[in-house]
C-alpha cells in the first residue's frame, strides 16, 4: 500500500514573529524551519501503518524545494521512503485550495491509498488543506484523530468531538486522516536512518509535472496585510475593601471589556 | 548565541541529530534535572530512553548498536544534554565512552559483543575504574593487582573517584600484571555481582551530583580468563588512546556550561529590576555579559578547531589539552560570574547557575588535571 503524508515545514515554535517591513509577510531570516509538528504525528503514523500493513510512505509538500532539509530529517531519518516536494513560482501567492490541489494531483499521480496530515500547520493555522485534499480527491476525510487503526482495506478512527467526548469512525480506504496531539509519539532519528536518508529520493516536481498551470491556482484569497497583536497591556490591581474591588471589576467588564 | 561562526565544522547530519538530542534533553531531562540534582541520581531508564532515542553513543560502530558516526556527532549531543541542567544525568549516562573504548580497541568480537552491545542498548552501564586512592594522574603507580590463578585471575585493591561506580554493570578496571610501571597494566571488565568486588563507599561531591561516583574494593576477586581484555601488558596504550577523545569531551562540557549559564545570565538580566530599570540595562552588567560570551566562543573555537580535526582521523595534540585548560577556566569565570548577575537567587539551590558553578569546579581536575595538561602541553611543545 502506498500511503501519503502530506507535508508543511513551518517556522519553529518558539520563533518570534516580526512583520517584514512593508507588511506583506514575515520576517525570515533568523526562523529555525521544522516539520510543522501536526504533521510530524502523521509521519509516525504512517510509518507504523507501514510497518504492519507493508508498502512505501511518500511524503508531499508544496513549496520550495530547500524544504528538502526538513522532509529529509523529520520524515526521511524515521521512515518514509522518498518525497515529492512541487516547487513553482506561482505557489507564492496561493491559497489553501491552490495548495491542496497541489497535493491532491501529486497524491493522485502517485497512487497514493491512504493519506496522513496533521490537523493544521502551526503557521497560518487555516486547518483547510486536508478537507480541501480529501474533496479533491473524492475521498472520506476524519480529522482531529486520535487514536487510528487499518487492516488495509476498512479503517478504524477515533476523534475528539470537543467536552470530552470521543467520536469512533470506521470505513474503508481510501481516506485522508488529520493528526491531533496524542495520536502517538514521533520517533527520534537515529543516527545510521539520518545517514541512510540523505540517499532517499526527493523528487522536485514543477506544477507542469502534474499537469496543472499557473491558473489551476489563482488565489481565490489574497493576503494584503500582516500586524502583530496588539502588546498585552500590563495588569491592573483593584484597590479597597471586596465590595468597591467588586463594584469596579464588574464596571470595568462592562465599559471597558465590553464583556458582559 | 550566534553560531553560524562554526556551522562549517558540522554537516547537515550533525545539525539533524542535535535537534533529536534537543528534544530529549527538553522533554526526558529538563523536567527532571533540580530533582534529580537534588535526589543524587537520575532513574537507570534513561540510560535505556537515550539509547532507543539513538543518543547513548552516536560514534560507536553501528553494529554494536551505535550511531556510526564521528566525534563531532559526540559534541553536539553532549552539548544538548548538558544545557538540560542536569550534568549528573548527562555524565552519568556518558560513563560509557570511557568504558568501552578499551574493549573496543582490545577486545575479541565476542567480548564485543557480551560486553559493549548490551552498554550500547542501554540495559546495562559500564564505567571505568582506573585511578586508586594512592594514584591518580600518576597511571604508572597503580597498585591494584590481577594475579593469573589457571583460568581466572585474582583481582586485590581499590579504585576510587569511579563515575557510574555506584550502580555500574561491568567495570572495566585498569589492573597490575606486572612490574613494568607502563607494561605491567592490563584491563579486565569485572561484573557486578562477582564474588570479592564490592562498592566500598558511594561518595558525595562538590557537583555532578546526579551522577554515582564509587569507591569500589577488589577482594580476592576471580575473574575469568575471558575476561581479560588484550594481551597482558596492553592496558596503557589503551587508555593512552582514548586520553585525547576524553579531554575534548570535558572541554565541551566546559563550553557547554559555560555557554548555557551565560543564556540564563541574559535571560535574567533583562528580566531582574533594580533601581527602576532591568539589570541588563546596566553597562557594568552588559559588559559582563560580553565578556563572558568572548570567552564562551573562543573556548568553543579551540575546541571544535580539536574536534574537527579528531573527526577527520588526525590527532589534536597538543591544542586538545590546551582546549580542555582553556574550557575549565572558561566554564569556572563564566559560571562564577552568572552567579554573580543573579545575585542572590545565584547562590540558591533552585537555580541553574548555581548548580553549573560548582559543576564546572571538576573540569580542571577530572581526566588529567590542569597541571597534568600543562606538562602534555610544554612537552608538546618541545620546551
Amino acid at each position: 500500500m502506498k500511503i501519503g503524508v502530506c507535508v508543511k515545514v513551518a517556522p519553529d515554535t518558539d520563533t518570534r514573529i516580526k512583520i517584514s517591513g512593508d507588511g506583506a509577510g514575515i520576517e525570515e531570516s533568523g526562523i529555525k524551519w521544522i516539520v510543522s509538528p501536526y504533521d510530524s504525528f502523521g509521519i509516525e503514523e504512517a510509518v507504523q501503518t507501514q510497518e504492519a500493513q507493508g508498502g512505501e510512505v511518500i511524503l508531499f509538500s508544496a513549496g520550495p524545494k530547500d524544504w528538502q532539509t526538513q522532509l529529509r530529517a523529520g520524515g526521511l531519518a524515521v521512515g518514509a521512503e522518498r518525497a515529492v516536494i512541487v516547487d513553482d513560482p506561482a505557489l507564492a501567492g496561493t491559497d489553501p485550495l491552490g495548495i491542496a490541489r497541489v497535493l491532491a494531483a501529486g497524491i493522485a499521480s502517485e497512487g497514493c491509498e491512504l493519506v496522513f496530515t496533521g490537523k493544521q500547520a502551526i503557521d497560518d493555522d487555516n486547518v483547510q488543506v486536508p478537507a480541501m485534499v480529501a474533496e479533491l480527491l473524492g475521498w472520506p476525510h476524519v480529522s482531529f484523530v486520535t487514536d487510528f487503526s487499518t487492516d488495509g482495506s476498512t479503517f478504524t478512527a477515533t476523534r475528539n468531538v470537543g467536552g470530552g467526548t470521543q467520536e469512533v469512525v470506521t470505513g474503508s480506504l481510501p481516506v485522508v486522516i488529520t493528526a491531533e496531539r496524542g495520536l502517538n509519539t514521533p520517533r527520534y532519528a537515529k543516527l545510521p536512518a539520518i545517514m541512510k536518508a540523505k540517499r532517499k529520493k526527493v523528487d522536485v516536481k514543477s506544477l507542469g509535472d502534474l499537469d496543472l498551470s499557473a491558473d489551476d491556482i489563482t488565489p481565490a484569497v489574497q493576503l494584503t496585510n500582516f500586524s502583530l497583536p496588539p502588546e498585552r497591556p500590563a495588569g491592573r490591581k483593584l484597590e479597597g475593601d471586596v465590595d468597591t474591588m467588586v463594584q469596579e471589576l464588574v464596571r470595568l467588564l462592562r465599559e471597558e471589556a465590553k464583556v458582559i | 548565541m550566534r553560531t553560524s561562526l562554526f556551522r562549517h565544522h558540522f554537516d547537515e547530519s550533525h545539525r539533524a541529530l542535535r535537534e533529536e538530542a534537543r528534544r530529549f534533553a527538553r522533554e526526558e531531562i529538563a523536567p527532571h534535572a533540580t530533582a534529580w540534582e537534588e535526589a543524587g541520581e537520575f532513574p537507570r531508564s534513561l540510560h535505556l530512553k537515550a539509547a532507543q532515542a539513538g543518543l547513548l553513543a552516536p560514534s560507536f560502530p553501528e553494529a554494536l548498536g551505535g550511531g556510526g558516526g564521528d566525534v563531532l556527532h559526540d559534541v553536539v549531543v553532549a552539548e544538548e544534554l548538558l544545557r538540560a541542567g542536569s550534568t549528573g544525568a548527562a555524565v552519568g549516562l556518558g560513563s560509557l565512552s570511557i568504558a568501552l573504548p578499551p574493549i573496543l580497541s582490545l577486545g575479541t568480537e565476542d567480548q564485543k559483543e557480551r560486553f559493549v552491545a548490551p552498554v550500547l542498548r542501554g540495559e546495562k552501564i559500564a564505567a571505568l575504574a582506573v585511578t586508586e586512592p594512592g594514584t591518580g594522574s600518576d597511571v604508572a603507580g597503580i597498585r591494584l593487582k590481577a594475579r593469573r590463578d589457571g583460568d581466572h585471575y585474582v583481582l586485590d585493591g581499590a579504585k576510587t573517584f569511579i563515575t557510574s561506580g555506584v550502580r555500574g554493570d561491568l567495570i572495566t578496571v585498569l589492573a597490575r600484571t606486572g612490574d613494568d610501571p607502563h607494561a605491567g597494566l592490563t584491563f579486565f571488565v569485572v561484573q557486578r555481582g562477582t564474588p570479592g568486588f564490592e562498592v566500598s563507599r558511594a561518595l558525595r561531591k562538590t557537583g555532578w551530583w546526579a551522577s554515582d561516583t564509587a569507591e569500589l574494593s577488589f577482594s580476592g576477586c576471580r575473574v575469568p580468563l575471558d575476561h581479560r581484555i588484550g594481551p597482558e601488558g596492553s592496558g596503557f596504550v589503551a587508555l593512552m588512546q582514548n586520553f585525547e577523545r576524553e579531554r575534548l569531551m570535558l572541554a565541551v562540557n566546559g563550553h557547554a556550561l559555560a555557554e548555557a549559564a551565560l543564556d540564563e545570565s541574559m535571560a535574567y538580566a533583562k528580566q531582574r529590576e533594580a533601581f527602576g530599570r532591568p539589570i541588563g540595562r546596566f553597562q557594568v552588567i552588559r559588559h559582563k555579559i560580553a565578556e563572558m560570551a568572548t570567552a564562551v566562543t573562543s573556548a568553543k573555537a579551540l575546541t571544535y578547531a580539536c574536534a574537527a580535526r579528531m573527526a577527520a582521523g588526525k590527532g589534536a595534540s597538543p591544542e586538545v589539552f590546551m582546549a580542555k585548560n582553556h574550557a575549565a577556566m572558561v566554564a569556572r569565570e563564566v559560571c562564577w560570574q552568572a552567579v554573580q548577575i543573579h545575585g542572590g537567587m545565584g547562590y540558591m539551590r533552585e537555580t541553574k547557575v548555581e548548580r553549573w558553578a560548582r559543576d564546572a569546579r571538576l573540569l580542571p581536575i577530572g581526566g588529567g588535571t590542569q597541571e597534568i595538561m600543562n606538562e602534555l602541553i610544554a612537552r608538546g611543545l618541545g620546551a
